[in-house]
């Protein structure tokens, strides 16, 4: 016997029609992250050998800065997103699959946040 | 309810071999790596941040024979999610289905992305003048 009703019971449990959101997000992610990969992954390339102040001096032009702080948000996002997806797959036991999508929340946006701030600080 | 006897997604076991099947595990196995990769990034940046002396120390992990060889390991990689990814957007938008048309872009995707992480191999030492 429960006094709860078949609403309440049903709520959080199934599609509350916020499944899509995750999956589109992980999409307009992706497609942005086709140029952005593709110019930070000639700029790596570009940048080898790089020394400090060469390094330094290309990441505060302001495009640079810009695009890498884009960058940052996009993959760090798509990565949260395609890690959870993984983890759903495959940990089945509650409290351990929801301890880490919690965990991996926290390190993508404490790691993205992080390099952010290293973007920043040395571009300002 | 007893939910525990219930099959669980993925059961990969029941299925007859296919190449999509392993490029699709391949994407999903790239993206986790990927995930991890990032932290270089990050540390790379960090450390520019931090000083000289601190980017002296990821410079000096990046040329090291580990370091070489982790970072080719992260270029295919990254150019690999992002090939089959764009293989994935297409079938997203409805586009080949058909079993020899998706078969032949992942052949495609797998060659361009070994072509391209050469590429962008080259065009380190290229600008780096050798070795």
């Amino acid at each position: 016997m429960t006094l709860r009703s078949p609403l309440g019971r049903a709520r959080g449990l199934g599609s509350a029609r916020l499944g899509a959101q995750a999956w589109w997000l992980q999409r307009i992610t992706a497609v942005a992250l086709v140029p952005l990969t593709l110019w930070l992954t000639v700029s790596v390339a570009r940048l080898t050998g790089a020394s400090h102040s060469d390094f330094t001096i290309w990441v505060a032009a302001p495009w640079n800065a810009v695009l890498m702080l884009v960058a940052i948000a996009t993959t760090f996002y798509h990565l949260k997103v395609g890690v959870d997806v993984v983890i759903e797959d495959y940990v089945h036991t509650p409290w351990i699959r929801i301890s880490l999508l919690v965990a991996t929340w926290f390190a993508a946006v404490l790691v993205g946040a992080t390099s952010a701030f290293a973007v920043l600080k040395i571009a300002l | 309810m007893d939910r525990s006897n219930r099959p669980l997604s993925p059961h990969l076991q029941v299925y007859r071999f296919q190449w999509n099947m392993t490029m699709s595990m391949l994407h999903r196995f790239t993206g986790v790596a990927l995930a991890i990769g990032t932290l270089l990034l990050a540390w790379w940046l960090i450390a520019a941040a931090a000083g000289p002396e601190a980017y002296a120390v990821v410079q000096g992990f990046a040329f090291s024979m580990f370091g070489r060889l982790v970072l080719l390991g992260f270029t295919f990689a990254l150019f690999y999610h992002l090939c089959n990814g764009v293989r994935h957007l297409l079938w997203d938008i409805g586009l080949g289905f058909e079993p020899s048309v998706a078969a032949a872009w992942g052949w495609i995707a797998f060659a361009a992305s070994i072509v391209m992480t050469v590429l962008a191999w080259l065009l380190g030492y290229a600008l780096r003048g050798g070795l």
